[in-house]
């Protein structure tokens, strides 16, 4: 019994570390190989996981749709928005100092979350969207868990298998060029904007097909939970834990930071009331040290770039 | 309209107190400080714990609290960013670390001050009719205005008639010129933490006595005074000035013509046409 | 045809920063299969003038011809495209890949770098990578890099950063290459190796533009010479002609 419901809370932790390993896949194709500089990670989080959910729940009186399409259709659907919403960051800024790029990323995230919580025919607001569907409901009864998290790791697996095949052929060397020295890189013919662009649009695509994950686990999503801290803070801190530069960093950063944040929740719930809400804003104040420890003391992180 | 202008230039020249700081942050040591929205909240909250913790008057609170928020941000520059610039740690590296900051800052502020909203005072000011222009306005906004703008012509005599405000914009403007020109940068650097962090701590207290305090404030800032520096042209206060102005005014306008939930998102609107058009803002000179 | 045909015509160049002009006027024409110098004092404009023929600057007036086509205002990577090739005055490597690595980016029409000949094509990919390395190693022996190709291009030193600089140049198929200052700060011997490179490329049909600074180089080896002032050309003509010029002599000595 005690060990059943231990392997229940490692299941459920490792579907959302999972989850987050994609978004730091993605996030690796982006600021790991390119150099280009997201920090509105939770945007593309949420346009996936809305995305989805309009599309494959049942028709609702308090939100467009439901379209009540297949879950694979849905998560398509999340690729796509995704992919969109990068490339039209992407256009005025990837042409600019690298900067430019954060500080559109980060509007681009807020401005979605603003329309998330006031466009309620499409969202229904900051009630949420519910009832999302699961892929086979009814089948596997309690080892449910574990078959979402195979779900999520066959889906680790492709993107994992596609980023390095990428990054192992002359595409990814261009990248790792541009992160070096773009002009370099255009002295010697290479289309940076192009190579750029493409960084940025399918690392966007993962993040977003992350969010689709999110959504049909959790069933239920609402504008708070693509806040800063949890759709984006915390995949850098995995990714510059784990190794910037290197998928099997980015996906170990992914489950030791998620797993250390799920144990620090579990200690901090034990205290009585009035302190374990303060202990929550210093979770969050020790994960930001993490990071500054990290990048004084081991900026490669802990699997550096092969 | 023009009612709504009013209340554009007040916000503006609250917001131009945040934007000179962070565009001198960037020009000078180059890198995208995403703190700076926290250090404003932290200003306002460290004056809210002078006048309501402390009990001192305002005008006592408010200065005191630019001069400990400029020490802390001399203190943070010490043991956070110099250390990683020592170590050759990139642009974006830096701007990293200062996301990390601004969420410990903002977590610090909710565990001390708790996440509601707080307040410096109860008192409702009334407004009244201001003759000839037909604008409605209260005391405490013309308070807030005289002073933003007060500080605001203060920093624009200290940059323009001091020998360390030429400093200060050149070294802004040019930071490798300056260093071949004999400027001592590293007094640079501390001054600009200092005023830029004063500055920053104003704006916050004269925001949150036209608002409210609250810990997210300085998130939902940073968006704005980004836009402003970036409209204004890196590096330049004056710019910064002017950006924060058209901010403030086509924000408030803005809500002629779209819901008020939108306000926030004007900033990323215009930031994005003027990363289109003219990319080194409004005030700066081709670089390509 | 081989030897007098004109491969790049600068005419009436402009360009300004802020206040400043750095190009003033610019004209000039290097003909094929030469190699022609660029000299002239600090601040001329050589460099400026450099990053506008490459692409890297528009030109705020002046028209810029390659090979009888108009090149001004096009981007770096589509001037690369008409086989013009440049190094960077002071060495740019790409600093955290191998020697091997930096030379393999450069060869253009590599179907591994299109997305979906990546991912679905891996054996096309690997045998055009393997003919590329072969061409990266042979240009390594060249110029006696060979024994470094895993090192990581920040760990070379000086002069070898300079010969990676000119390594990439080689994968290219460049006909025109713009060299900024290859000799500053390589040490005597090096030099040698560097001159034998050059004149042997030349004989291999491509042609130079380069920047120096180093008066005995460019004497040796550039022929004709073109020298700057100001922002302005001051005068053209042969290694012996330019040293006897009275004109050069004054703003050499006036700068």
């Amino acid at each position: 019994m005690e060990l059943s419901g231990l392997l229940a809370a490692l299941v459920f932790t490792s579907i959302f570390a999972g989850i987050y390993a994609l978004l730091c896949l993605g996030l690796n194709l982006q600021w790991g190989f390119t150099g280009l500089f997201n920090i509105g990670i939770a945007g593309f989080y949420a346009i996936g996981a809305y995305t989805t959910a309009i599309l494959t729940t049942p028709p609702s009186p308090y939100h467009l749709g439901g379209f009540q399409l297949p879950i694979p259709v849905g998560l398509l659907g999340a690729l796509l928005t995704s992919g969109v919403l990068a490339y039209l960051i992407g256009k005025p800024t990837l042409r600019l100092r690298e900067d430019y790029l954060a500080i559109a990323t980060i509007g681009i995230a807020e401005t979605l979350r603003l329309v998330l919580k006031n466009e309620a025919w499409l969202t229904n607001g900051v009630q949420g969207l519910r009832d999302i569907p699961r892929p086979l409901p009814g089948a596997f009864g309690r080892a449910y868990d574990l078959f979402y998290l195979g779900l999520v790791v066959g889906a680790i697996v492709v993107v994992y298998v596609a980023s390095e095949r990428l990054i192992r052929a002359p595409w990814g060397r261009v990248l790792r060029a541009i992160r070096e020295d773009e002009d370099v890189a255009a002295s010697v013919g290479k289309d940076v904007f192009r190579f750029k662009m493409q960084a940025l649009v399918l690392g966007s695509m993962v993040m977003g097909l992350g969010g689709g994950f999110y959504a049909h686990y959790v069933k239920f999503i609402s504008p708070e939970t693509f806040n800063p801290l949890m759709g984006t803070f915390i995949v850098w801190v995995m990714l510059m834990a784990g190794g910037s530069g290197n998928n099997r960093g980015a996906l170990l950063g992914a489950f030791i930071v998620w797993g250390l944040w799920s144990l620090s929740d579990l200690v901090t719930g034990l205290l009585p009331p009035p302190l374990d809400t303060r202990a929550s804003y210093l979770r969050v104040i020790l994960i930001g040290l993490v990071l500054q420890g990290i990048l004084l003391k081991r900026p490669q992180g802990l699997l550096p770039e092969r | 309209m023009l009612q709504l202008a009013v209340y554009g230039v007040i916000s503006g020249s609250i917001l131009a107190l945040g934007a000179i700081g962070l565009t001198l942050v960037y020009g000078i040591l180059n890198f995208a400080n995403f703190a700076h929205g926290d250090l404003m909240a932290l200003g306002a909250y460290l004056a809210l714990f002078f006048k309501v913790g402390l009990g001192l008057p305002m005008w006592l609170a408010f200065p005191l609290s630019m001069l400990s928020t400029a020490f802390i941000a001399v203190g943070l520059d010490r043991v956070w960013f110099r250390p990683l610039r020592q170590r050759g740690a990139g642009v974006v590296l830096l701007a990293i670390s200062s996301l990390a900051l601004a969420l410990i800052l903002r977590n610090i502020i909710r565990m001390l001050w708790s996440p509601q909203a707080r307040y410096y005072s109860r008192t409702i000011h009334f407004p009244f009719t201001v003759p000839l222009l037909q604008v409605r306005i209260n005391w405490q906004q013309v308070l807030i205005f005289g002073v933003a703008l007060g500080l605001v012509i203060l920093v624009t005599l200290f940059l323009q008639r001091t020998k360390l405000g030429k400093a200060m914009r050149a070294t802004a403007d040019n930071f490798q010129l300056a260093l071949v020109s004999g400027i001592d940068t590293e007094r640079v650097v501390l001054w600009t933490w200092l005023l830029g962090a004063a500055l920053a701590a104003a704006g916050g207290i004269l925001l949150g006595m036209s608002v409210r305090l609250q810990p997210i404030m300085g998130w939902d800032l940073l968006l704005p005074i980004f836009a402003a520096t970036i409209l204004g042209s890196i590096g330049s206060p004056y710019g910064a000035m002017a950006g924060a102005l058209i901010i403030g005014l086509a924000e408030e306008l803005s809500t002629q013509f779209i819901p008020t939930e939108y306000k926030g998102a004007v900033s990323l609107l215009l930031l994005v046409v003027v990363l289109l058009v003219r990319p080194q803002g409004l005030f700066g000179g081709r670089r390509r | 045809m081989a030897g007098d045909d004109v491969i790049l015509v600068v005419e009436d160049v402009v360009k300004r920063f802020g206040g400043v002009v750095a190009v003033d006027h610019c004209s000039f024409s290097v003909r094929r299969g030469t190699i022609t110098g660029l000299i002239g004092p600090n601040g001329a404009g050589k460099t400026t003038l450099f990053n506008i023929i490459a692409g890297f600057y528009r030109p705020d007036s002046g028209r810029i011809w390659f090979e009888g086509r108009r090149i001004d205002g096009l981007p770096p990577h589509r001037i690369f495209a008409r086989k013009i090739a440049r190094t960077f005055q002071i060495p740019r490597e790409l600093k955290r890949m191998t020697v091997l690595e930096n030379l393999m980016l450069v060869p253009e029409h590599q179907c591994g770098e299109r997305l979906f000949d990546a991912w679905f094509r891996p054996r096309r990919v690997r045998r055009q990578e393997e003919a590329i390395r072969r061409q990266a190693e042979e240009v390594l022996k060249f110029v006696k890099l060979d024994h470094l190709r895993d090192a990581y291009a920040a760990n070379l030193s000086g002069g070898q950063k300079k010969l990676l600089e000119l390594a990439r140049t080689m994968m290219s198929e460049a006909r025109l290459i713009l060299l900024d200052e290859p000799g500053a700060g390589v040490n005597p011997t090096l030099m040698r190796d560097l001159v034998g490179y050059i004149q042997h490329l030349r004989e291999m049909g491509r042609t130079f533009l380069l920047i120096e600074h180093d008066m005995d180089l460019v004497m040796e080896i550039c022929n004709p010479v073109i020298v700057m002032s100001n922002g302005r050309l001051l005068m053209e003509g042969t290694p012996e002609e330019v040293r006897r010029d009275p004109r050069v002599l004054e703003v050499y000595l006036g700068a």
